[in-house]
């Protein structure tokens, strides 16, 4: 009978500078290096010129971006609405039209819906003006919140119909069981849970169409992204792309940060109290 | 309607030809900068996974930075703040010599950061998906860090995370579109060149439309089948 050998205690968790501290902070030291290394050409390149004559003009293109942002996402949200129904419609026409819709929509490129929308409009000249809506599609501005919002009603449907499929049977059973009709089970017991599932990907699907957004300024909309093109075309300084991505960055983090104290607030019958 | 087709023929007279060379070249771009980007995802993911906390911030820095940017101008910055930063080496050495960044290279390496950014944190989500018991087993069995990350991890991460994954090459394929506004003829820019001169705007964007559809359609079907790979040592995938 072989003897069992007592085999050495697992390696103890490395302390001190370990070789993952040291990538660690080799990496964080680059971090800071190009950050110093930024902050050093927008100083060494102030121009009060610059700034005095783009400056505002860039902050009215943070503005043009917001509102293009919440226009197209509200009216997108309401696109939504039949469309995710349509995805959990029995009938088969209805569901295949709307998987027709969202399958287009997310699998082209946002920039060709875009010029779709914008530049194939103008075969539909006489038409769109016998019908009086040339006026609409003659600006940049207002075919681009009709691109997002078509663009993002595909995807919002789609997040909100994983969301419904995926509460519970349970819930919908104890609805049942309790008598309630079926729509009062739908918009009482299926929304409200799912609303909580697709808080998250709704939050991420804004982040999307504030980057999205940008792609405006591709059609002549002076956004954000359009201002700085423009800034950048007449002054060749590059700094103006160093502010934009600011400004983008301090959009993008405050809304996740918004999003967080929403979903923690939202979710706050989920937590267990603290004893 | 033949006046569509022979809009598309190859020749000097239809943009058959023109259209098909923008095609190849974003296929290119797109396959050229996937392994880039899954490579940088996954020590990204690793550096996140780690429990040393300076790591982790360096990680996280990054995919802040390039998830919170809009490809667009990623893009824009990598081109232009490429050219002036090799322009201004090079001005160390010589005074006349300029120098032209390459479209192709700019869109790999903006599309590459983005695309790491966020595959890195659809590994980290399937490096979650993996129990500690099979680090665990791993080193019980003997063997080394790197051998259980690779014959022990690796196989269950792939499958893990070719979901997500695979849903991120799709959308890289539509971003390759971008570079068609710095100056790479991919299938965007020839489409929009073809619109120019024939005037037939409607039409070739929506045809163009429809060839990023048919793409995404040969991707799933490509995805699918790397799906059922991946899960060959399932039990339930044999029944």
């Amino acid at each position: 009978m072989s003897e069992i050998t007592s085999r050495p205690p697992p390696p103890a968790t490395a302390t001190g500078w370990t070789s993952a501290r040291i990538t660690g902070v080799a990496i964080l030291a680059v971090w800071a290096l190009i950050g110093a290394l930024l902050i050093k050409v927008l100083v060494d390149g102030y121009d009060p010129e610059i700034y005095q004559k783009y400056g505002p003009r860039i902050l009215t293109g943070v503005l043009t971006t917001i509102e293009l942002i919440v226009l197209s996402i509200s009216i997108g949200f309401v696109l939504a609405i039949p469309l995710t129904l349509g995805r959990l419609s029995n009938n088969r026409l209805i569901s295949a039209l709307s998987f027709a819709y969202v399958y287009f929509f997310r699998g082209t490129p946002l920039l060709a819906q875009i010029f779709l929308i914008y530049y194939g409009a103008g075969i539909f000249r006489p038409e769109l003006q016998s019908v009086g809506l040339w006026w609409f599609f003659r600006d940049a501005y207002f075919c681009a919140v009709l691109t997002f919002a078509l663009n993002t009603a595909a995807y919002q449907a789609e997040i909100f119909r994983g969301a419904i499929q995926s509460v519970p049977k349970g819930l919908v059973e104890a609805g049942q069981a309790l008598g309630l009709q079926r729509m009062i089970i739908f918009w009482r017991i299926e929304v409200p849970n799912a609303a909580i599932i697709a808080l998250r990907p709704f939050g991420n699907e804004i982040v999307l169409m504030i980057k999205g957004s940008a792609l405006a300024s591709i059609i002549t909309v002076y956004d954000l992204m359009g201002n700085t093109r423009l800034a950048y075309a007449r002054t060749f300084d590059f700094q103006v792309y160093l502010w934009a991505a600011l400004l983008y960055l301090v959009m993008v983090e405050s809304l996740r940060r918004l999003w967080d104290r929403l979903e923690l607030r939202l979710t706050r019958h989920l937590k267990r109290a603290p004893d | 309607m033949s006046d569509y087709i022979s809009l598309l023929s190859f020749g000097p007279n239809g943009w058959g030809d023109e259209l098909a060379s923008g095609l190849l070249i974003t296929v290119t771009l797109a396959l050229a900068t996937l392994p880039f980007g899954l490579l940088a995802g996954f020590l990204l993911a690793l550096g996140k996974n780690s429990e040393e906390a300076t790591l982790k911030a360096a990680a996280n820095i990054y995919t802040t930075i390039f998830r919170g940017l809009p490809e667009l101008l990623t893009l824009f910055i990598v081109y232009y703040g490429a050219q002036i930063a090799l322009q201004s080496v090079i001005k160390l050495f010589s005074d006349s010599a300029s120098i032209e960044i390459n479209g192709f290279i700019a869109g790999m390496v903006a599309l590459g950061c983005v695309f790491a950014a966020y595959a890195s944190e659809v590994f980290l989500s399937a490096f979650k998906g993996i129990k500690a018991g099979q680090y665990e087993a791993g080193h019980a069995l003997g063997l080394s860090r790197f051998h259980t990350l690779r014959l022990v991890i690796l196989p269950q991460l792939i499958k893990l995370a070719l979901p997500g994954l695979s849903n991120l090459w799709l959308i890289l394929v539509k971003e390759t579109s971008l570079v068609s506004v710095i100056a790479l003829s991919d299938f965007m820019r020839q489409t929009r060149i073809a619109v120019g001169v024939t005037k037939e705007a409607f039409f070739f964007y929506l045809l163009a439309c429809l060839v990023y559809v048919a793409l995404a359609i040969l991707s799933s079907i490509g995805i699918r089948g790397l799906e059922r790979w991946s899960s060959r040592g399932d039990a339930e995938a044999r029944s």
